[in-house]
């Protein structure tokens, strides 16, 4: 079986004088309002229970003041947990003593931050190599590392520069790289792109999730931003309260909010931005091959009820559209099949988002073919960008073409 | 108001005649001949070097630190202190600034950091550091002399209680300003406290506590007159014996070369802050 690289049980927090006796009224089922009223302690994170897969891009997504940002401090206690406990590679990190929570943080937790906490009095190469630094390793070989890190997130030629030398996405970057450096299987990132300009934050957005495919890190994100959640999400966990109310793939979310307040929350989300063309293509209802031959090809066509057929080679890549007025032509000017193909037909990729066709569906007066490495592997027509837009995706429900 | 009598002087005097002069005489005296061995030793130092080389070190470091102007304002103090025979006096006087700066940054600095990182040292620390800085010189003057007698010991004694404050809480300032999200991020990759001290406060703090040095060389400077009256030597003494024969000209040439000598100090160690 796997083990699960971040697991957390019943992980709460409670900021006050007595802890433990807040800790007991919030087990008696007490609500985190009532403990403020009566106790005057505030319940930061209430029982949280969830699990991270290896190599999963896990969010966790709230409100301010929803307690998402204490989670993710005690994930690597940077707060000390009131009760529960946080497993990284089945590890009980609660239970740590002093020398086995450092040991863990250096060799498992890299940490974006928010404000990004880069030192000032740093260049960004020592930036960088601060984590192995403080590891003891040696100059050379955290200078090779902290390099290779500053290159991947793109920062190469800034390495003599100062922070506040430098953007803020830029900084932020130096912040990405000084986790990268570590090389920890863990990236724990606290609204790392919150404090960006929109153009920026989509930049580093789409960079974080080439990083992670390219490096396989387990990411554990946290925003207020539910698109960003939505983008990079492979499972989102909704936090309210200090409770997390719901964890699901962002499909789930949409379609299934397990409360009022998830479906308040993603009732106004752009589907277009979430839904993919492969959530909305269909399969071709009528294809052919060139050793079918135009009479064959008619005959499907009328048999379809449909007036344009799909086609594609032996290996189904795609050739091209073929109408049933050129079929016809075809079949009595005895042309090749392959001269009278409309070639020139919109395509796009399976994670192409809804957004993206919506432009291209307006101009296009054949359906969008959805394919990839060559292959068909669905279409589109404008009928299902509306209804995906409208009803989400795609239940699989025959539409002739 | 008188409700009872609180005989606070006789207690204080018989606490100083029967317990800390005769049982603690012998660890004061110890502490008075290594400590007078030290101030001579840097008196000494700065009598036998040429008073060109000094000038020249300091011209240097005005220019390299502070500027043009301030070399050439150098120049003209080192031979105005030169030319109105108060050159060996002003190094006396630089030699007990510099000996009670170095122990008020010794124990200040550290006071300071530990001030900063437990608020129950600050809460100890803080009303001490008051005392120090209110209570009138005067009155440890007195119990400086009988414990360290007469000279430079017990001036450089006084000078750190009344120079080591600033030290003190500019240090205690400086690390409580270092940005929180600098500590949390230094911590989360794995930052051993000594780590987090060495690494990332002290160097953020450092030009914070360099004001706070600047400020204990100028008030270690400003107890140069006071501290003459127990018997220290220099431009203090000149001062004071101006004043004793009413002799408002010799008080102003020695009060002068105080005022040239706290000029120099300040725009150097000002300088010296700024950099880091």
């Amino acid at each position: 079986m796997l083990v699960n690289k971040i697991e957390v049980n019943n992980l709460t927090k409670i900021f006050g004088s007595h802890p433990q006796q807040g800790l007991k009224r919030l087990k008696n089922g007490e609500q985190k309002s009532g403990i403020l009223e009566k106790t005057g302690m505030t319940v930061g994170v209430n029982q949280a229970t969830f699990a991270v897969e290896p190599g999963e891009f896990f969010v966790i997504m709230g409100l301010s003041g929803s307690g998402k940002s204490t989670l993710i401090r005690l994930i690597n206690r940077l707060i000390e947990p009131t009760d529960g406990e946080v497993r990284i590679d089945g590890k009980d990190i609660t239970q740590m003593d002093t020398t086995s929570l450092i040991e863990t943080r250096r060799k498992k937790l890299g940490m974006v931050f928010q404000k990004f906490g880069l030192l000032p009095h740093r260049t960004v190469l020592n930036n960088v190599a601060y984590g192995l630094e403080i590891q003891g390793v040696e100059k050379q070989e955290r200078y090779q590392k902290a390099e290779k890190a500053i290159e991947d997130v793109g920062l190469k030629g800034y390495e003599a520069s100062y922070p506040n030398q430098l953007s803020g996405g830029m900084q932020q970057r130096v912040g990405l790289a000084r986790a990268l450096a570590n090389d920890t299987d863990i990236l724990l990132m606290d609204e790392a792109f919150s404090a960006l300009d929109p153009i920026i934050r989509k930049e580093m957005q789409d960079e974080i999730l080439h990083l992670q495919n390219k490096l396989g890190k387990t990411v554990l994100f946290i925003t207020h931003d539910l698109d960003e959640a939505l983008k990079l999400g492979d499972r989102i966990a909704i936090m309210k309260d200090g409770r997390i109310v719901q964890v699901g793939t962002s499909e789930e979310i949409l379609e299934n909010p397990a409360n009022e307040y998830v479906s308040n929350f993603v009732k106004d989300v752009d589907r277009s931005k979430v839904l993919e063309a492969s959530h909305v293509m269909k399969k071709p209802e009528v294809l052919m091959t060139y050793k079918d031959g135009p009479r064959v090809a008619v005959r499907k066509m009328e048999e379809a009820g449909a007036s344009s057929i799909f086609v594609v080679d032996k290996e189904k890549n795609f050739k091209g559209l073929l109408t049933i007025d050129d079929a016809i032509r075809a079949y009595k000017e005895k042309i090749d099949l392959e001269e009278v193909l409309i070639t020139d037909i919109a395509s796009a990729a399976p994670h192409t988002p809804l957004h993206d066709l919506i432009g291209i569906a307006v101009d296009a007066k054949y359906p969008i073919t959805v394919i990839e490495a060559g292959r068909l592997l669905g279409i589109i027509s404008r009928v299902s960008i509306l209804s995906g837009l409208v009803l989400g995706k795609e239940k699989d429900e025959v539409t002739s073409l | 108001m008188n409700y009872f009598h609180f005989p606070l002087e006789d207690w204080t005097n018989s606490f100083v005649n029967n317990w800390l002069l005769p049982v603690m005489g012998g660890f004061f005296n110890s502490i008075s001949e290594v400590l007078g061995a030290f101030i001579e030793a840097v008196t000494n130092l700065l009598i036998v070097v040429p008073p060109e080389v000094i000038a020249l070190i300091l011209i240097v470091l005005s220019w390299r630190i502070a500027g043009k102007g301030m070399a050439l304002f150098t120049l003209i103090g080192c031979v105005y202190l030169g030319s109105v025979e108060l050159w060996p006096a002003a190094m006396q006087t630089v030699a007990i600034v510099l000996v009670s700066t170095l122990l008020s940054v010794l124990i200040g600095v550290p006071v300071g950091i530990l001030t900063a990182t437990s608020s129950v040292v600050d809460k100890i620390v803080r009303p001490i550091l008051d005392f120090m800085q209110t209570l009138p010189s005067f009155v440890y003057l007195i119990p400086a002399i009988l414990l360290f007698g007469l000279g430079g010991v017990p001036a450089v004694i006084s000078t750190f209680i009344f120079a080591t404050p600033p030290a003190v809480r500019m240090t205690s300032l400086g690390i409580k300003q270092v940005p929180e999200d600098v500590v949390e991020a230094s911590r989360a990759f794995g930052t051993t406290k000594w780590q987090l001290l060495f690494k990332v406060q002290l160097p953020l703090a450092l030009s914070t506590i360099m004001a706070g040095v600047n400020q204990t060389i100028m008030l270690a400077l400003s107890m140069a007159v006071i501290a003459s009256m127990i018997g220290a030597p220099g431009l203090g003494s000149t001062v004071l014996s101006g004043i004793s024969t009413v002799n408002v000209g010799l008080g102003l040439t020695g009060g002068l070369g105080i005022v040239v000598l706290a000029i120099i100090l300040d725009r150097i160690t000002q300088g010296l802050g700024k950099r880091f």
